[in-house]
């Protein structure tokens, strides 16, 4: 397969069809339509079903529904769409069911910019939907990465029956790179007892819930839920670093600001500063033992994200507050360039 | 030797459309400039009602600074992205025959469907109608597909194509091989609508092999990535 030119959107889209999701509910909204507007044209052609629902709490809900049933299954949204989305996620993840989230963040709060942003890592990674619970985040940073994070995050979802979120940005879904996307016609399903496709009379009932009234039942169904989330934790963490070795400055950063960083560790270095990066690529469950062992030999770590710094904490509790961890950031749809990045890199000494 | 770029539009109005991403914008700025660098007026409409990204609206100073007037939506790139023609397109179809106006549409049926309203001012004054591709773009890939696109936008634009241009390209990727790779599927594109290909279409930076191309539109592009380092352009040098 020869590589095409995609925009980050089509290439979730496309990727998401040949990994088997033939069903996709949607809302749309600036700067991810282009994936329901994508779905629209090619859903028909593969004989999927693409649904706009008359919002995205109905989009939810349907993306309920149809995981329910075995199949693979999305919806997509902007920042101020995906807390819509919250009720219904926590809802899926009390019913163990597997789907595919995507989130090409806007600048907020409220209804707040078109312009890219990272400001929901809090509630992506700490609680995007209400309750003890907690969904695989992954944050691509490339328009390849949209489209293998997607069909990650669908075998992600399948393995440990969880939702997966896409976490992506308005700058990913909106350029154009070269991509090469999986092959068509390849996806095979794996068997999953626990859908409801009918029993036949062959088979006991099937039952897709999250209401216990008894709250025994749900303690277990909840402790039973966290040793997935341990097994998660212990196999799935994906990270990336770059010139951390010898690094006294390391910045960590994740998806496009991590591009951003990279050209800014080049330009450290040209001026003598050893500077290196780590990407974290899940941002839950988080690489904090990798974050710790490449840490040790630097001097302080440089935070680099397009919010106000939420992404702090998680390295402060990583490295065991073992060395100043500083923060640069800009928010609100605003980006930072390399340069700047390079003089945060030269003013920050202090931890914040 | 760099190619050349013979064609010229034959009529006031030009309309450039096409698959979203097929690089309109980039051809409607830098046909513009090429234009009014052989001093004709030129007037460039940013008629792209569907996509509030990457339009002609992000080009107004070096646009202006060239002497090429425009006209954008009043809300482009402000916080009020909506979806508005600008009313001072009627006035373009009262301008002199010394002037190209130029409409940059937005992609596909859905961003040519505003397009329906001007229909019988434009088909009253005449028009040259550009259909922008590159094969590198899956929903046009094929050239049936292409072809399907096409016949959509003219449908929903009530205006007919009279020329291709080939823009085919893989970004960052393109080597000397994308643009001559392109030639047969041009080609069959051209079999299956009737239509002549104008030209080609390349950025100034991409290294291509020119034989075979035929005439290109060699176009500036400075649009910088978040993660790249802005070159520094010394105003002594302009």
């Amino acid at each position: 397969m020869s590589k095409v030119l995609m925009k980050g959107n089509e290439a979730i889209a496309e990727s998401a069809i040949r990994h088997g999701c033939l069903h996709y509910f949607g809302y749309p909204i600036t700067p991810q339509t282009e994936i329901a507007e994508y779905m629209a044209k090619r859903m028909p052609q593969v004989g999927g079903l693409c649904l706009q629902a008359e919002s995205e709490i109905s989009a939810i809900n349907m993306v309920l529904g149809a995981a329910s049933t075995g199949e693979r299954v999305m919806t997509s949204s902007s920042s101020p769409g995906i807390s819509l989305k919250g009720e219904g996620i926590s809802y899926i993840v009390g019913s163990d069911l597997p789907c595919l989230i995507v989130n090409v963040q806007r600048g907020s709060p409220g209804l707040g910019s078109i312009q890219p942003s990272q400001q929901d890592y809090y509630q992506a990674t700490k609680a995007l939907g209400h309750g003890d619970s907690q969904v695989i985040v992954l944050a691509p940073s490339s328009v390849q990465e949209l489209a293998d994070h997607t069909g990650l995050a669908f075998d992600l979802g399948d393995r440990y029956r969880t939702p997966v979120m896409l976490l992506a940005d308005g700058a990913l879904g909106q350029m154009m790179e070269p991509v090469e996307l999986a092959p068509e016609g390849e996806f095979k399903p794996i068997d999953k007892p626990w859908a409801t496709t009918g029993h036949k009379n062959q088979r006991k009932h099937n039952i897709v819930n999250s209401l216990y009234i008894q709250p025994d039942e749900l303690e277990r169904t909840v402790i039973e839920r966290y040793q997935r989330y341990a097994e998660i934790e212990k196999n799935e963490v994906r990270y990336e670093e770059y010139l951390t070795d010898d690094a006294d400055v390391i910045l960590v950063a994740y998806g496009i600001t991590s591009r951003i960083c990279r050209t800014a560790v080049g330009l450290a270095r040209k001026k003598g500063i050893k500077a290196g990066l780590f990407r974290p690529i899940t941002l839950w469950p988080y690489p904090k033992k990798e974050l710790a062992a490449a840490a040790e030999k630097a001097s302080r770590l440089l935070v680099v994200e397009l919010n106000m710094g939420q992404m702090v904490d998680d390295v402060k509790v990583a490295i065991n507050c073992s060395k100043p961890v500083g923060f640069f950031g800009r928010t609100g749809g605003m980006m930072p360039t390399p340069e700047d990045v390079l003089k945060a890199i030269e003013k920050d000494g202090g931890a914040v | 030797m760099l190619p050349k770029l013979r064609w010229r539009p034959s009529h006031r109005i030009l309309i450039v459309a096409g698959h979203y991403g097929s690089g309109k914008t980039n051809v409607s700025v830098n046909l513009a400039l090429l234009l009014r660098s052989e001093g004709r007026k030129v007037t460039l409409i940013d008629f792209d009602t569907v996509n509030p990204y990457f339009r002609a609206a992000d080009n107004v100073a070096e646009l202006n600074d060239a002497g090429v007037k425009t006209i954008i939506p009043d809300y482009a790139n402000t916080n009020l992205d909506l979806p508005t023609v600008p009313p001072q397109i009627y006035s373009v179809f009262d301008g002199g025959e010394d002037e190209t106006v130029i409409f940059d549409v937005g992609g596909d049926d859905a961003g040519a469907a505003a397009l329906g309203m001007f229909s019988a001012l434009i088909s009253a004054s005449g028009y040259d109608m550009l259909y922008v591709l590159s094969m590198y773009r899956p929903l046009t890939a094929k050239p049936e597909d292409a072809a399907g696109c096409m016949y959509d936008i003219e449908a929903s634009s009530r205006l007919r194509f009279t020329h291709l241009v080939n823009n085919s390209n893989i970004g960052p990727e393109t080597d000397k091989n994308s643009l001559p790779d392109s030639v047969g599927w041009m080609s069959e594109i051209m079999k299956i609508t009737s239509l002549p290909l104008a030209f080609s279409a390349s950025l100034a930076r991409y290294d291509i092999s020119w034989d075979g191309i035929g005439d290109v539109l060699i176009m500036k592009d400075e649009t910088v990535r978040p993660w790249e380092i802005r070159p520094v352009i010394s105003k002594s040098l302009i």
